[in-house]
C-alpha cells in the first residue's frame, strides 16, 4: 500500500498490517500522520497534543 | 466473549493489544471515541468486558461511566480512571491508604500557593492536577521563579491552572521507576533514566530493566489497590536516604519501551486480565 504524506508529498509505503487510525511518522519529513483509510490508503496530519491527553 | 476496546488514535500500545487479541483468534469491537454518539438513555451495552485505551482523559472518563453504569466491567473502571486522572485524587487515595508519597500541598490562589511553596521549602514542583507526559510540570527553585510562574498561571491559565498542586522536590538519583501492576501482581518494572529532572520516556527518558524487589512489589501493589486496582503503571521516586515514594499512578499505561527491556509480554498479560474480568462478569 502506498499513500501520500499530506505534509511533504512523500510517497509512503504502508506495511501490510497497518490498521485504520494507526499513527505513523513520515520517514521524509517526520510529520505525525494518522491512517484515516486503508482503501484507498489515505493519511492525514495527526492533531497536536491536547491538554488532557495522556496515559 | 464480547470484547470492546475504547480508543481513538492507534498508538504502538493499541496495535500490540489488537495484535494479541487477533493472535488468540478473539473477536473485538473497536469503539472509536471520535465517531460515537452515545444515547444517554441506553442502559445496556452488548459487551462482557471493555478495555479502555483512549488517549483523551475526559472522553475515557465519560465512556467508562456509561459502560459501568450499564453493568459492563471495564479495564480500568471509571473509579480508577477518575482517581488516577487527577493528581489531587491520586494523592488523597495514596495518603489514606498509607502509601508513602512525596509531601504535597494544595492551594487555590497565587498568594496562598506562594505561601505553600515557602512552607515546603524550595525547590518545589508545581503540577497541573490533570495532565500527563510531564507537560506543564514546573520545578521551582526559588521565590523569584515561584512569583513568575504563579503570575503566568493566573493571567494565562484557565480555571484548572488556579488549582495549585505543589509537591516537594525529590532529589532522585537521575532516574525514577515505573512499575507495571496487573491485578494483584507487579509484572515488570523499568528505570527511566534522564539527565533532565523530568524522566518520562515520552520526554526522552531511557528505559532499562529494574529488578522487582519485594519492597518495590509491595509498594506498587499497595498503590494500585489504593486507586482501585486493575491495570496500572506506578511511578516511584527513590530518595537519597533510601526510601521509595509513589509519585503517580497511570491508568492507560504506555508500555512500548518496556516489553523488550523487561522481557515481559505486557500486552499478553493485559489481555489475560481483560479476559479474566470478562469471565467474572
Amino acid at each position: 500500500m502506498i499513500a501520500t504524506c499530506p505534509e511533504c508529498g512523500a510517497e509512503i509505503t504502508l506495511p501490510d498490517d497497518t490498521m485504520e487510525s494507526e499513527i505513523i511518522v513520515c520517514p521524509e519529513c517526520g510529520a505525525e500522520l494518522e491512517v484515516i483509510s486503508l482503501n484507498p490508503p489515505t493519511l492525514a496530519l495527526a492533531p497536536e497534543v491536547e491538554e488532557d491527553w495522556g496515559e | 466473549m464480547r470484547i470492546g476496546v475504547l480508543c481513538s488514535r492507534i498508538r504502538a500500545e493499541e496495535k500490540l493489544l489488537f495484535t494479541e487479541l487477533e493472535r488468540r483468534g478473539l473477536e473485538y469491537e473497536k469503539i472509536d471515541d471520535r465517531e460515537q454518539i452515545f444515547n444517554l438513555h441506553q442502559r445496556e451495552y452488548p459487551f462482557d468486558v471493555v478495555l479502555e485505551r483512549s488517549i483523551q482523559h475526559s472522553r475515557a472518563l465519560y465512556m467508562l461511566k456509561i459502560m459501568n453504569d450499564a453493568g459492563v466491567p471495564t479495564v480500568n473502571s471509571y473509579h480508577v480512571a477518575l482517581t488516577c486522572g487527577d493528581k489531587f485524587l491520586t494523592t488523597q487515595a495514596l495518603v489514606h491508604a498509607e502509601v508513602p508519597t512525596p509531601r504535597c500541598l494544595l492551594a487555590f490562589t497565587p498568594e496562598s500557593a506562594l505561601e505553600a511553596m515557602e512552607q515546603l521549602g524550595y525547590p518545589v514542583v508545581l503540577k497541573p492536577v490533570i495532565g500527563s507526559w510531564g507537560r506543564m510540570v514546573s520545578k521551582i527553585n526559588d521565590r523569584d521563579a515561584a512569583e513568575a510562574i504563579l503570575e503566568h498561571r493566573d493571567v494565562l491559565g484557565n480555571y484548572q491552572h488556579s488549582i495549585f498542586y505543589i509537591q516537594e522536590y525529590i532529589d532522585k538519583p537521575g532516574r525514577d521507576i515505573r512499575a507495571f501492576v496487573i491485578g494483584d501482581e507487579c509484572i515488570a518494572a523499568i528505570y527511566r533514566t534522564s539527565e533532565h529532572w523530568i524522566t518520562n520516556t515520552a520526554r526522552g527518558g531511557i528505559a532499562s530493566n529494574c529488578p522487582i524487589t519485594p519492597e518495590l512489589a509491595d509498594l506498587s501493589i499497595r498503590a494500585a489497590h489504593a486507586v482501585g486496582g486493575g491495570v496500572v503503571a506506578i511511578d516511584l521516586l527513590e530518595t537519597r536516604d533510601g526510601r521509595m515514594l509513589v509519585n503517580e499512578v497511570n491508568y492507560t499505561m504506555e508500555f512500548r519501551n518496556s516489553i523488550e527491556t523487561t522481557g515481559v509480554n505486557i500486552p499478553a498479560r493485559i489481555i489475560d486480565y481483560v479476559l479474566e474480568v470478562g469471565r467474572k462478569g
